[in-house]
């Protein structure tokens, strides 16, 4: 205890720091490659959005040092009090809030903005970690799981009445946190099957699908009539009950999919889906963004020589689509570099996590994996067209200081609870 | 599955799933990477060359380019302005002004369109002060032909724009681009043309250029068309063109000893300076409609005509060959010549001998039917089938560049026809014709077809006794050297010694007091030739004339032809001699006969068959 007082640095994870500062340095260069332009080379010119960045960037350095200087106990101790003043902060957006892009997530101080949902993430993270890491806690009993979704519920669903769903959708990302942490498996496969029947039903219609479930159903039961007869008269109810669910999901799958989604959701839907081409209109960002990342090639065009980046070809590149940069200018073996880093430091918060003593550390060092993998899923597999534009962005490569700054508390906090992992306390 | 693994197991699937879809993406799906892909982002500009110069073979300038300046219009972008102001400066009125601007964007809004052609240069320079006053606006400079001589269209050519057929198989060429058409213009594109430059700009997703891309890196700057030199002699050509006034025909001229085309005249001919600029298409389709006169007819080498008198020169060589005549075997006229029982069997022929031994000097100073005839089936007769007889026969005629095209660098003219067996074994099946069916051979009618060129080449092949060179119209080219078939020599089937007795005949048309061309003579120069008059189904017949001189050392060959001139020594033995005359000393000792020729017109017989 003594010398980390001297010290805060002491016991804190190299690896992950040094994580951070690649990822943040990938990600300027690619922010300034694509928003630099002709007859402006000044690196410190601070009007423009790599100069903000690099303002950013710096900021986050203070951030780091005060994420340190507590202790870790402090993040336990008043998880709680973080958690529900965030909550506080997102519900006051809908009387505050400066609506930007047609979402009020932003918090306005000059011509200063802050968007409280990137930092309300580290807050949900640690009230998760307070709330399952109490010994008395039990996943497995209905009624805790529901505590557990309730404390999801409140954040997610003020960010999606501002409305942001992209946001909001991270945090679905929980639920790999509660499974493993004892929360049933049915619950993810569930997920899953509702996941697989959601596209089936979205590309074959439902009709279709009803159908073609049906004849499945009936071979199933078919096998079990003839050949497990006894598992057959144990469960048919559940078997039939199985279906009769599925049924009725793909039935409301098609019920939401006409009836609750708005136009461009659904658009969103059929793009990725290949159902409609509209390389004009809806399907214009995907199609820029997997043709500028494509034309990049296997060793991509070279720094700042990116003729589609530099003519501005894909919309809210420095934001969403940085990704398209690194593609086209640093071709396959970039993309791939940064696919596989990504990955390594996904593996290595997991690997950090699982060797926690406290169980609130590992749960919260589970929690911000399954939030970065959320992000990576998404913003990457939306850019290269496997998954419908949802705008979130890729951690630390996006360009804006409060997406930066959360993933900055995210990964801090982890790192200051795994410093201290050989503690008791 | 343990329940640690599951993060960890779902990261590692993904992210290989990724790289998956990058691999496919990037490396293997090359339809991404397409040149369209580079376009979107890349705007590719012309820098057009200036095109090549042409010249005569003295070095008067015959092609030049003039800059032209036309004021060009988006209008999109034009803004409010003063329009009184602005129409000052054009010279134009407001009714004008807002007449062009509707046009233009009917048009298009947002391309380029053409406000008003050709400023002149005096007005370029005050308007370029003070354009930038007036968004929208910009001048264009376009380089322009022109043809200071107004002469040698048929020979020179024109350019137009590229067709669509052109770009979709030629990728240098894009739309708007302008491309030689006919003439040399046509043949020599590729020397004129020049390489054009290209300048790649950078566009943003609007469209918006937003500087060079790669900072000019592969950008190009034009290369000018190569000029060249043309083996037209341009005074010789115009003095052809104004001798040829009001008639028509053709008239070739060509250097024996290098094949070089000295004047190529066609008439009805045109200005080619119509063929350029704002009035080009108006022109162009008056041109082509013209079914009368045919001006874009170029009858020096598309015109196909009996050859009439000046192939039995032919007939006589060939026969010679064959051994079937000698210069000393004789035949007697008596007006004719009878080469059947049947009444119609016979052959008028107007030699006038009276019955005296016909040998082979007076048989081409007077013009002999009779002679050529029996020498003609004399030399089909030789061969125990007359189809044989004929193919032989004919084969020699071909090796005088006769019945095939020239292949030489103008435009591709008309075959010609030299009859072989097999088209008499079609007209006459199951093989029943003898060498009298095809007697009219003889004397250059019958199916025998010839072009000027092929004329004046074949007087050419006599002129050197024996051997040609492919006519052509390039002298010199800027930077390349001319094509070997031009410079190597084609030797005809016929024995050099067989030509001094024929060349002597053609010299006595003009020396013997009895010579068909004697009224044509010119004092001094030792011309040899031959008349001839070719009937025709259309009307009255044409008069022809092949010619060369001097006589030893041959400096220019030429024949000429003149539709429905009656006969040969009425139009076109004089215009031959006069072409001669003016080539050979450069001025004109005939006044009485070059007035005529000058003054000259059939067009009333022209007229009659429009009747």
């Amino acid at each position: 205890m003594r010398s980390r007082k001297d010290n805060i640095f002491h016991g804190i994870d190299w690896i992950l720091v040094l994580f951070y500062f690649v990822f943040i340095f990938l990600g300027w260069i690619n922010i300034y490659a694509a928003t630099i332009s002709e007859n402006q080379y000044d690196l410190l010119n601070f009007t423009t959005e790599y100069g903000k960045q690099l303002i950013w960037i710096g900021f986050s350095i203070p951030i780091i040092l005060l994420i340190l200087m507590f202790e870790a106990k402090f993040y336990e101790k008043y998880a709680v009090i973080i958690y529900v003043s965030f909550l506080a902060l997102l519900a006051g957006l809908f009387v505050f809030g400066k609506n930007i892009n047609g979402s009020t997530s932003w918090y306005a101080i000059g011509n200063f903005s802050l968007q409280p949902s990137e930092f309300a993430k580290a807050a949900t993270a640690l009230a998760i970690a307070k709330l399952v890491s109490d010994k008395m806690f039990n996943l497995k009993k209905l009624n805790t799981q529901m505590q557990a979704l309730l404390l999801l519920f409140f954040p997610a669903i003020l960010i999606i009445l501002q409305p942001d769903p992209g946001s909001a959708l991270v945090y679905g990302a929980f639920i790999f946190v509660l499974y493993r942490e004892g929360l049933p498996f049915y619950y993810i496969t569930v997920g899953f099957i509702a996941l697989f029947l959601f596209v089936i039903t979205l590309i074959l219609g439902f009709e279709v699908t009803l159908i073609s479930s049906l004849v499945l159903f009936i071979c199933i039961l078919l096998y079990f009539i003839f050949y497990r007869p006894r598992a057959f008269r144990k469960g048919w109810i559940k078997i039939i009950g199985i279906y009769l669910m599925s049924a009725l999901f793909i039935f409301s799958v098609d019920l939401v999919f006409n009836h609750v989604f708005k136009q461009h959701h659904r658009d969103r839907f059929d793009i990725i889906l290949g159902k409609t081409v509209d390389m004009k209109g809806v399907g214009y960002n995907t199609d820029q963004s997997v043709t500028t990342i494509a034309s990049g090639g296997f060793f991509g065009k070279g720094f700042l020589e990116g003729e589609r980046t530099q003519g501005n070809f894909v919309p809210e590149q420095k934001t969403d689509y940085i990704f398209t940069t690194v593609g086209e200018e640093w071709g396959f073996v970039g993309s791939a570099f940064v696919i596989l880093l990504f990955m390594a430091f996904l593996l290595r918060i997991i690997s950090r996590a699982e060797q926690q003593k406290a169980k609130f550390s590992r749960i919260y060092g589970y929690s911000i994996v399954a939030i970065f993998f959320m992000h990576f899923v998404i913003n990457i597999g939306m850019v290269i067209g496997l998954v419908p534009t949802i705008g979130i962005p890729l951690p630390f490569f996006s360009y804006g200081g409060s997406a930066l700054w959360g993933f900055t508390v995210l990964l801090f906090i982890f790192i200051r609870l795994d410093a201290n992992k050989t503690y008791e306390w | 599955m343990k329940r640690t693994g599951l993060l960890s197991f779902l990261i590692i699937f993904i992210g290989v799933i990724f790289i998956v879809r990058l691999f496919y993406l990037q490396v293997l799906d090359n339809t991404f990477n397409t040149p369209t892909l580079n376009n979107s982002a890349v705007k590719v500009m012309y820098d057009y060359p200036e095109r090549g110069y042409v010249f005569d073979r003295n070095g008067i300038l015959l092609v030049a380019n003039q800059l032209s300046y036309d004021v060009m219009v988006i209008p999109r972008e034009v803004k409010p302005m003063d329009t009184i102001a602005f129409c000052a400066l054009l010279k134009i009125t407001k009714e004008e002004f807002i007449e062009k601007i509707a046009r233009a964007s009917r048009y298009s809004t947002r391309i380029p369109s053409t406000f008003l052609q050709q400023v002149s240069k005096d007005d370029y320079a005050s308007l370029q002060e003070i354009l930038y006053k007036f968004k929208g606006f910009y001048i264009q400079k376009r380089s322009l032909r022109e043809y200071p001589k107004r002469s040698a269209a048929n020979v020179l050519g024109y350019i137009s724009e590229v067709n669509e057929t052109m770009i979709n198989n030629n990728p240098k060429y894009h739309l708007g681009e302008l491309i030689g058409t006919a003439g040399v213009e046509k043949s020599y594109e590729e020397v004129l043309r020049g390489t054009k430059g290209v300048k790649f700009i950078q566009r943003d997703r609007f469209n918006k250029e937003i500087g060079s891309f790669k900072n000019g890196l592969y950008d190009t700057l034009p290369i000018s068309g190569n000029d060249i030199t043309l083996t037209i002699d341009a005074v010789l050509q115009q003095y052809g063109e104004a001798l040829m006034a009001n008639k028509r025909g053709g008239i070739v001229a060509i250097e024996p000893s290098t094949g070089e085309i000295l004047a190529m005249v066609s008439m009805p001919t045109y200005d080619p300076n119509l063929m350029v600029g704002r009035d080009r298409s108006k022109n162009f389709t008056k041109l082509y409609l013209d079914s009368v006169s045919k001006p874009l007819l170029d009858r020096g080498l598309q015109a196909q005509y009996p050859p009439g008198s000046p192939f039995k020169v032919i007939s006589a060589l060939v026969a010679m060959q064959e051994n079937v005549i000698t210069t000393g075997s004789s035949i007697q006229c008596f007006g004719g010549y009878k080469y059947g029982s049947g009444k119609g069997s016979f052959m008028k022929c107007h030699c006038e001998t009276g019955g005296a031994p016909v040998a082979l000097n007076i048989a081409i100073y007077r013009s002999c039917n009779s002679y050529f005839a029996n020498a003609y089936r004399k030399t089909i007769d030789k061969f125990p089938t007359p189809t044989e007889g004929v193919n032989v026969w004919g084969k020699h005629a071909e090796s005088f560049g006769l019945g095939n095209y020239l292949d030489n660098d103008l435009s591709v003219g008309q075959k010609g026809n030299i009859p072989n067996g097999n088209l008499y074994n079609k007209i006459y099946p199951n093989g029943r014709w003898r060498s009298t069916a095809t007697i009219s051979n003889s004397i250059g009618q019958g199916e025998v077809l010839t072009t000027p060129i092929q004329l004046a080449n074949m007087t050419a092949a006599i002129a050197n006794e024996g051997f040609y060179f492919i006519p052509h119209i390039a002298k010199k080219i800027k930077g390349r050297p001319l094509d070997k078939k031009f410079t190597t020599p084609i030797y005809t089937t016929i024995d050099k010694k067989h030509f001094k007795p024929v060349i002597e005949g053609l010299f006595d048309v003009f020396e013997n007091p009895r010579g068909t061309a004697r009224g044509s003579r010119v004092e001094g120069l030792e011309i040899s030739g031959k008349t001839g008059t070719s009937e025709n189904p259309h009307g009255q017949d044409h008069s022809i004339f092949i010619a060369f001189a001097p006589k030893d050392n041959p400096k220019i060959a030429i024949a000429v032809f003149v539709e429905n001139g009656y006969w040969g020594s009425r139009w076109a033995g004089p215009i031959a001699t006069l072409m001669i005359e003016k080539y050979l000393t450069g001025k004109i000792g005939r006044p009485l006969i070059e007035e005529r020729m000058l003054k000259g017109s059939i067009q009333e017989e022209y007229d009659k068959q429009l009747k």
